[in-house]
């Protein structure tokens, strides 16, 4: 790993818990990405993924240790991370023009008005949202208040983008559109994106790498998966690929049990070296009923082309 | 089409019910020509309510004619007990305007450090308790001591009794912004003076609006008491001064525009309310 934008250097976050006592939700947590990398992180509910992403964003501070982006120590939030909150966190007392011209003026804050207005608009066409400027966002729907949330994170153009579960709130069809959405604008831009997720499927399309988190608290980064599926990766047919089962019951497998018996398990795991695992390559062994189906390699090939379907 | 037909309906019984109001009070009020026997030197002090039955209270049409003559020169001024009711409502809207928005000037800039400082919040509350409580009325005798001047000494209450509900309600408004708002403004380097101009005062807005309309009302409910108390001009002053003269239709007349204008300051910030809320 040479190239490492984004470098987690052995973080900690302790909570002052009950009778004097410290809840230690995680430590010496290590991690890296590298530029444009698309990474997402799975763990159950409570192990910390959201502080994870506060402390990358700046919103939060570690009790230890530091955040490398860059080459540079981060303290506190910069407009080099935008973030897409859950709760889309939109102002509902400006239209959708007013929130993505917000943060648009706050980064260029000499940019007149007409300019300020321009830039947003290429954002909002961006994410298909033309002819919605004007509306408010209670007037809008869960999907186009999340797509107003990712023109406003990309209009910014930072360096890399925080998401944290942005789609779960939203229905399955509205989820994939915007999915694929996200995936084309990453990949246009080269974007840099941590995203954190609960859905397998969505870390399946979308990731180059997988972190797992086991339960907390004292969670720990378990291991690294990286996406054997090619970059050029297509929805629809995304379930064709040889190494598609192995890789999600790989990851259903850890959520399942693992991530409760890891710690116990592997007790010499060493978090500054966490395993980077390889699916389909020698030397990692995989169930053998983790391929019920009979692989369809011939398929894949064709079906190569990111889907843009809305 | 069922509310607009709603609307009519309840307009209508509107206009029954005060129909009816203004016979019954006529009814009750009406000469009765029944002179009652007493001894002559008390019907000569009673006048004219005992000799020849008629009430005390006026009719609705003796107050009608009176707020008609009212209503036709409301500015005139012959001296200092004889002054058009325009006049004396100009006083005391004069009088509340003044206090009101010099309560406004502190409370909503205090109100946003207390909320935006969890330090300064906890410090102050004790003072905030146990002022609050104080009937606004309670500092006229200090007022007028330390000011020396009875018409600044009014503001002075206004101004009091209209800050509490203002400054909470500015605390409570600004200590409360959605978490993620702020996020929002942090993760854009907003700084600390625009944030609090951009997120958190339109955040805050209907809250501290809600406080400001619940201040006018107080405002208003004190200041007739306090021109009671301090006299010279104002309409509080007007309704003392007409009871001393006796005359009651003045002092129903005072009463309704009282009602009114309190209800024209209250829809005024209703109307501000409405303005700055937001759908979410
Ligand atoms: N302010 C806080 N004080 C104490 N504990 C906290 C606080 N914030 C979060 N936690 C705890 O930290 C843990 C991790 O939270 P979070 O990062 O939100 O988890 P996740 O996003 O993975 O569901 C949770 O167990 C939560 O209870
Ligand atoms: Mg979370």
């Amino acid at each position: 790993m040479a190239d490492k934008f984004i470098s987690i250097e052995g973080i900690a976050k302790r909570y002052p818990g009950a009778g004097g006592a410290t809840t230690t939700i995680f430590e010496n947590l290590w991690l890296s990405m590298a530029r444009g990398e698309f990474c997402c992180v799975i763990g159950h509910s409570g192990c910390g993924k959201t502080t994870v992403l506060n402390i990358l964003a700046g919103l939060d501070a570690p009790s230890e240790g530091a955040v490398i982006v860059d080459g540079q120590a981060i303290s506190g939030t910069s407009l080099d991370r935008a973030v897409i909150f859950q709760s889309h966190a939109l102002l509902p007392w400006r239209t959708v023009l007013g929130n993505v011209a917000y943060a648009v003026s706050s980064k260029w804050r000499s940019w007149d008005r007409a300019k300020v207005r321009a830039h947003a608009q290429k954002f909002i066409d961006l994410v298909g949202l033309s002819g919605a400027e004007h509306k408010r966002p209670s007037e809008l729907s869960g999907g186009m208040k999340q797509r107003v949330g990712i023109a406003r994170a990309l209009s910014i153009t930072p360096k890399m983008m925080l998401m944290d579960e942005p789609f779960s709130a939203l229905d399955a069809l509205t989820r994939g559109t915007l999915q694929d959405e996200v995936r084309r604008i990453c990949l246009e831009t080269g974007q840099t994106a941590f995203m954190i997720t609960h859905d397998v499927d969505e870390a399946i399309y979308l990731a180059d790498k997988i972190f797992l988190m086991t339960n907390g608290p004292g969670a720990v980064l378990a291991e690294v998966v990286e996406n054997p599926l090619p970059r050029d990766r297509g929805r629809t047919d995304l379930h064709r690929h040889p190494l598609y089962y192995a890789l999600r019951n790989h990851i259903i497998d850890f959520l399942v049990t693992r991530s409760k018996t890891f710690t116990t398990e592997k007790p010499d795991h060493d978090p500054r070296n966490v395993p980077t695992v390889q699916i389909g390559k020698p030397g990692l062994s995989i169930a053998s009923d983790a391929k019920p189906e009979a692989p369809r390699e011939t398929s894949w090939p064709g079906l190569s082309r990111p889907s843009t379907s809305s | 089409m069922m509310t607009t037909s709603l609307r009519l309906r309840a307009g209508l019984v509107s206009l029954v019910l005060l129909a009816a109001f203004l016979g019954i009070w006529h009814l009750a009020t009406r000469s009765t020509a029944q002179v009652t026997t007493m001894s002559p030197e008390y019907a000569k002090l009673m006048g004219l309510t005992a000799t020849q039955g008629k009430s005390a209270m006026p009719g609705p049409l003796d107050v009608g004619a009176k707020l008609w003559e009212h209503l036709k020169r409301p500015f005139y001024d012959n001296g200092p007990n004889d002054k058009g009711l325009g006049i004396q409502l100009g006083y005391s809207i004069a009088r509340v305007g003044t206090g009101y928005l010099l309560a406004v000037l502190v409370a909503i800039p205090l109100g946003f450090l207390i909320g935006m400082s969890p330090l300064l919040s906890k410090a102050l509350d004790p003072f905030i308790q146990v002022l609050k409580p104080i009937s606004p009325l309670a500092w006229m005798p200090l007022a007028l001591y330390t000011i020396k001047d009875s018409s600044i000494s009014a503001i002075f209450v206004i101004f009091i009794c209209s800050i509490w509900p203002m400054l909470l309600n500015t605390v409570f408004g600004v200590a409360t912004v959605r978490k993620e708002w702020i996020n929002v403004a942090r993760t854009l380097e907003v700084g600390t003076v625009r944030r609090a101009f951009t997120v958190i005062l339109p955040a805050a807005a209907p809250t501290i609006l809600t406080g400001m309309r619940i201040s006018i009302g107080i405002a208003w409910l004190v200041i007739v008491a306090a021109e009671m108390l301090v006299g010279g001009t104002g309409i509080g002053y007007f309704v003392w001064n007409e009871w001393n003269n006796l005359s009651i239709t003045n002092v129903i007349i005072a009463i309704l525009l009282i009602g009114i204008v309190g209800m024209l300051l209250d829809q005024i910030l209703a109307r501000f309310t409405r303005m700055v809320t937001f759908p979410e």
